[in-house]
């Protein structure tokens, strides 16, 4: 039960850090950095699920990502709920699309299984740049409403509110990783035909790897509305969401829970500075070069190399 | 009592090539049953379909005289059905160990705890002569001992129908000598084997019974004595 809290105990130490940097530097710009970072966290968890856990690589983050912010968006315009509700909608939104697409792999594996979530993504996009409701292409801007109670700042609540969904997240990964559904995953993975030989009911399995991965992205993209104010297609859409979620887990490690979490906080951090410092292209750039340094010299991520090298000092 | 399984005119088409054209048989429980056949002759596409991997095109399974035809694999393997694989097929990611908890918490009937499952585990690898490299990886492991994990796993499932297919093709005669005994002990404590094997001496040493396939069609089915005898099989093999 102890080892149930460490994924808890880390993000809460993570956010609460972050907190102390933000109140004794006064800098109101990290609240929106520290957000980014966090919705990767969400994110590349996300993606970690099934990609790195069930194999299953998906290219369409994006896609799930935007159905959870535009069905935040049109609550918005229409209704108004408070930000638990939106978020809870655009999870279940894109959870539901993380259902249809796991249907998917009935049929597609490997290559044409990423190829299908890339064209998805491809998909829904044009819908959102033709659906008048939502803006189209120019996209629609929104107005925050007032914060909840403790808050007094609207950037820092939904700072308070990602860093609980992240801690969510993470947690959820432990516990698939730490159950027999998370071993089911792995066997699916290494070898389905034998996974389901060996009584792994896979395509429920499958099932629930792309809900549950859809879901949280949905969540991540949720209160996006609310962060940027200004919601238009290519922003939502954007590539930076399908590279990063995948090229977190693969730098921090895909087989653990702690994989992504230091994928993004690494990388997340490095583009939130590049950004500012240097140029705000130039962060898929540093994603780029990251990513092909570790596929090249350490295939396991950096919690694989950590333990190889804690193991060497073993010896 | 009836057989332990049925197979009633099964079909298998591949496009345009008939890979199974109306098979029947019938393994007893408690049988040693051989399944022989020349290369391309079926026996595999047999397998599938008995085990699930395929589905088949015409004709019905029976296990313990219930229709499994539509059955996903898994369902059938949670009935008792367990199939090791021709080209060994291990959970790359993990340990032998592990391999071996796939089939217990997911198939084996009567779900142990994982400490359970662990000294269940163990106990399957000492018997199959794998336990002091349980915590080993499969990459790790020599041929001979990944056909053993192969077989291994599959008893893992603790089925009542064990199908070994070609779990010896490729190893010398002494790696032969060593998996054969490990049959035929499984096969006391009570658990149905179909073996598919080329290598004769095997066959007709474990099998009580055989098939042949040819084609896709069965010709001829008897003891392993009858079997060498009939002329069918010798064309089969030979030709005329």
């Amino acid at each position: 039960m102890r080892k149930t809290l460490v994924p808890a105990a880390v993000a809460v130490g993570a956010v609460l850090a972050a907190l102390l940097v933000v109140r004794l530097t006064g800098n109101r710009y990290a609240w929106f950095a520290g957000y980014v970072v966090l919705q990767y966290i969400v994110l590349a968890t996300a993606w970690n699920v099934l990609g790195g856990y069930t194999g299953y690589v998906n290219f369409g983050t994006a896609a799930f990502f935007a159905t959870g912010a535009y069905t935040a968006l049109v609550l918005v315009l229409t209704v108004r709920p408070p930000l638990p509700v939106m978020i809870l909608a655009g999870g279940l939104t894109a959870g539901l699309l993380g259902l249809g697409i796991g249907y998917l792999t009935l049929r597609l594996r490997g290559v044409f299984f990423s190829i299908a979530t890339l064209a998805l993504a491809v998909v829904l996009q044009t819908f959102v740049m033709n659906w008048d409701l939502v803006g189209g292409a120019k996209g629609v801007s929104v107005i925050r409403p007032r914060p909840a109670v403790p808050f007094t700042d609207y950037a820092e609540y939904l700072f308070a509110v990602m860093a609980v969904l992240a801690a969510a997240a993470v947690s959820f990964a432990w516990w698939v990783e730490h159950s027999r559904l998370g071993r089911g995953l792995a066997a699916i993975r290494d070898n389905e035909e034998a996974a389901e030989c060996m009584g792994v009911p896979t395509l429920r399995l499958k099932l629930f790897a792309t809900t549950a991965s859809g879901f949280l992205m949905g969540v991540a993209g949720a209160p996006f509305p609310y962060y940027v104010t200004l919601v238009e297609p290519l922003s939502v859409f954007s590539l930076d969401y399908a590279v990063n979620s995948l090229a977190m887990p693969m730098i921090g490690g895909t087989t653990t829970w702690l994989g992504p979490v230091v994928g993004a906080v690494l990388l997340g951090t490095a583009q939130q500075l590049a950004t500012v410092t240097i140029s705000s292209e130039l962060n898929l750039l540093i994603v780029g070069v990251v990513l092909v340094g570790f596929v090249l010299l350490a295939p396991q991520g950096v919690v694989g190399l950590a333990g190889r090298l804690a193991s060497r000092r073993r010896r | 009592m009836g057989a332990l399984l049925e197979v009633r005119g099964v079909t298998k088409r591949f496009g345009g090539f008939r890979a199974l054209a109306g098979v029947s048989l019938e393994v007893q429980q408690g049988e040693r049953f051989g399944l022989i056949g020349p290369n391309g002759s079926g026996k595999t596409t047999l397998i599938n379909c008995i085990s699930g991997a395929l589905a088949s095109d015409g004709g019905t399974i029976l296990f313990r005289g219930r229709d499994i035809t539509g059955l996903p694999a898994h369902q059938r393997t949670r009935l008792g059905i367990a199939r090791s694989f021709q080209i060994p097929r291990p959970f790359t990611s993990m340990t032998v160990l592990d391999n071996l908890l796939i089939p217990l918490e997911y198939a084996a009937p009567g779900r142990a705890s994982r400490t359970d499952a662990t000294a269940a585990a163990m106990e399957t690898l000492e018997l199959i002569g794998l336990a002091e490299k349980a915590r080993l990886r499969p990459a790790d492991l020599t041929q001979v001992d990944l056909r053993k994990l192969e077989l291994a796993r599959a008893m893992a499932a603790r089925p009542a129908l064990l199908i070994s297919d070609e779990a010896m093709a490729g190893l010398s005669s002494a790696e032969v000598d060593a998996i054969l005994p490990i049959l035929l002990a499984l096969n006391e404590r009570g658990i149905t084997i179909i073996m598919i094997e080329h290598i004769m001496r095997a066959v007709m040493r474990f099998s009580e019974r055989i098939a042949v396939l040819d084609a896709g069609e069965k010709i001829a089915e008897g003891s392993p004595d009858e079997i060498v005898r009939d002329p069918r099989v010798e064309k089969a093999y030979l030709g005329e």
